[in-house]
């Protein structure tokens, strides 16, 4: 009974992930005989590629920035929200929507938003009267990752939102009532009480949207593909334009290798810190 | 005091940030582009549907929404069937197998997907299922097998053991036991989990991205992407683009809310 969805999956996913390891040590464009090279790939983009280094730095930013400012605002956003009064379930309505678009269409949007002579932000600054500060959100090299970091926090902090709601809801309400009885001010409720009985779900927000963050791509494509010079390049845009623009597989198929390698540390970094904080409670 | 305030201000300004861009998709998509320009968020001077007629006929819409409508609704049943008999076959088995199977879908989960293009490319085009909805249907279940197993598998568990029991003392098989007790239970778990797969094959964008190149194949997210060059000057065509692409999600979102938030975010928790 098992047997379709295993064969499936096992010649699909299982067996490429495997070539994908021995495309990696592979010199090849697609089309003349593929050059064995041994571990030349990863020891290039390691020690001499540079642009891969930016990327690389380009990728951990973004997802620091992603991270942190996300579960920050879904944590927060939860709270205000974790009653079910009506007001608070057609905000949360309002909020989740962003989630159900798709990431081409959220990638469009604030390419207009963004457009610096008539899109709807510079439009605002300048009726503001605050002309300077009317950038070229995409198209300068300092801004471009930042502003599709904000593109991705406006699409998914409604999902993370939802998920923060369903563990605050499961919280006991006495405990809120006995720290109310003892005088805590709402911030040491907060300390004392939603932060650690959270921490559990923080732990799925942060660890779900790091994944989100290191397998990025289709905002980066649709508002700048990774540029201007590479300013907001992420691993995974770079891997597919190394592929299917610049034809080097074998390369791209070492960097996918690293990005696997990333991603199983970080989560393994995060199981551990979050494992050993919840001994502690 | 401060609390209050401050919860309320930054409850609208979200609210504005989500608000404020969807409307002006909806309002660009019946407007022509120098309202768009001038007065993103006023009204149409006239409504008029000429940029969705203009959008059919010349932008030929209809074809990729087609496509993605096939390769969706294909891509959905086709998981939902082979994960739930896998996931059911799984949760009855106690010996090595089930446990070697199960720990093989969630090395799936922990290994993302997007690693995974260039060998499925060369794959594909070996087999010659590029340009082919039915190669995206594929690439779609293997996908999307792993955590769709993986959410399953944790609702069967939680079955009540009894009932699956009883229905092997009455004689039933595995099959049997499968279609008249595990599925009919199952259906909220399938229902949620089949939202969630119909979001992410609709608004996927890489796959189709790297397998297909002929027009008539592609689907709405890469023709999105087309239409971003061919109407890069004209906002009302794009907006009404986003919007033809999205109604699909949004009316689900409307009528199904309940599954479509749980859908969604047990994706993400189990994920």
């Amino acid at each position: 009974m098992a047997a379709p969805a295993a064969l499936l999956y096992g010649f699909l996913y299982l067996y490429p992930a495997v070539s994908n390891l021995l495309y990696s040590t592979q010199r090849w464009d697609g089309v003349t005989k593929p050059e064995f090279v041994g571990l030349h790939n990863f020891k290039y983009l390691i020690a001499n590629d540079l642009t891969f280094h930016k990327i690389v730095g380009n990728n951990i930013r973004f997802s620091f920035i992603v991270v942190i400012l996300q579960t920050l605002f879904s944590l927060l956003f939860a709270i205000f929200l974790v009653k079910n009064t009506k007001s608070n379930i057609f905000l949360r309505t309002v909020f989740f929507f962003p989630t159900i678009l798709s990431s081409v269409s959220v990638g469009l949007i604030w390419t207009f938003l963004y457009n610096p002579n008539f899109g709807f932000i510079n439009a605002t600054l300048k009726s503001l009267g605050l002309n300077s500060l009317a950038l070229n959100w995409l198209n300068d090299a300092r801004f471009s990752l930042y502003s599709v970091a904000i593109a991705q926090i406006w699409f998914h902090t409604g999902q993370m939102v939802v998920i923060y709601l369903a563990g605050l809801q499961q919280i006991p309400q006495e405990l809120y009532e006995s720290a109310e009885v003892d005088g805590a001010s709402r911030w040491h409720q907060f300390r004392y009480v939603t932060w650690p009985m959270a921490l559990p779900t923080t732990a799925v927000v942060v660890a779900y949207t790091t994944i989100q963050t290191f397998r990025a791509f289709d905002l980066v494509y649709s508002m700048t593909q990774g540029g201007p010079m590479n300013s907001s390049d992420l691993i995974v845009t770079n891997i597919f334009n190394m592929a299917f623009g610049a034809y080097k597989f074998g390369y791209a198929s070492a960097e996918s290798i690293i990005l696997i390698i990333f991603v199983l540390v970080i989560t393994w970094i995060q199981r551990r810190t979050l494992r050993v904080k919840g001994g502690e409670k | 005091m401060f609390y209050n305030i401050s919860r309320r201000v930054l409850l609208a300004i979200f609210a504005i940030l989500v608000l404020v861009p969807s409307s002006i998709v909806v309002l660009g998509s019946f407007k022509q582009d120098f309202e768009i320009y001038t007065n993103p968020l006023a009204l149409p001077k006239h409504w008029s549907f000429a940029n969705f007629t203009r959008l059919i006929h010349e932008g030929n819409v209809l074809t990729p929404f087609k496509n993605s409508f096939i390769v969706t609704s294909f891509s959905v049943v086709l998981t939902l069937t082979l994960a739930s008999m896998c996931a059911f076959a799984i949760s009855r088995m106690i010996t090595v197998t089930g446990r070697v199977l199960f720990l093989l879908f969630a090395l799936g989960l922990a290994i993302p997907g997007q690693v995974n293009i260039i060998p499925v490319y060369l794959l594909f085009v070996k087999l010659h299922l590029t340009n082919s909805l039915f190669g995206l249907i594929l690439v779609n279940i293997a996908v999307t097998l792993p955590i769709s197993i993986f959410i399953l598998t944790t609702f069967f568990k939680d079955l009540p053991r009894e009932m699956i029991e009883a229905s092997g003392i009455d004689g039933a098989g595995m099959w049997r036991t499968y279609r008249s007790i595990a599925l009919p239970l199952s259906k909220p778990a399938m229902g949620a989990t089949g939202i969630f797969l119909f979001v992410i094959c609709w608004n996927d964008l890489l796959y189709p991205l790297m397998l297909i190149t002929q027009v008539d194949k592609k689907t709405l997210p890469l023709t999105l992407i087309d239409f971003r060059g061919e109407y890069a000057t004209s906002y009302s065509m794009l907006f009404t683009a986003i919007m033809v692409a999205s109604i699909p999600m949004v009316l689900m979102y409307i009528f199904m809310q309940k599954s479509f938030v749980a859908g969604l975010t047990a994706g993400a928790v189990k994920g």
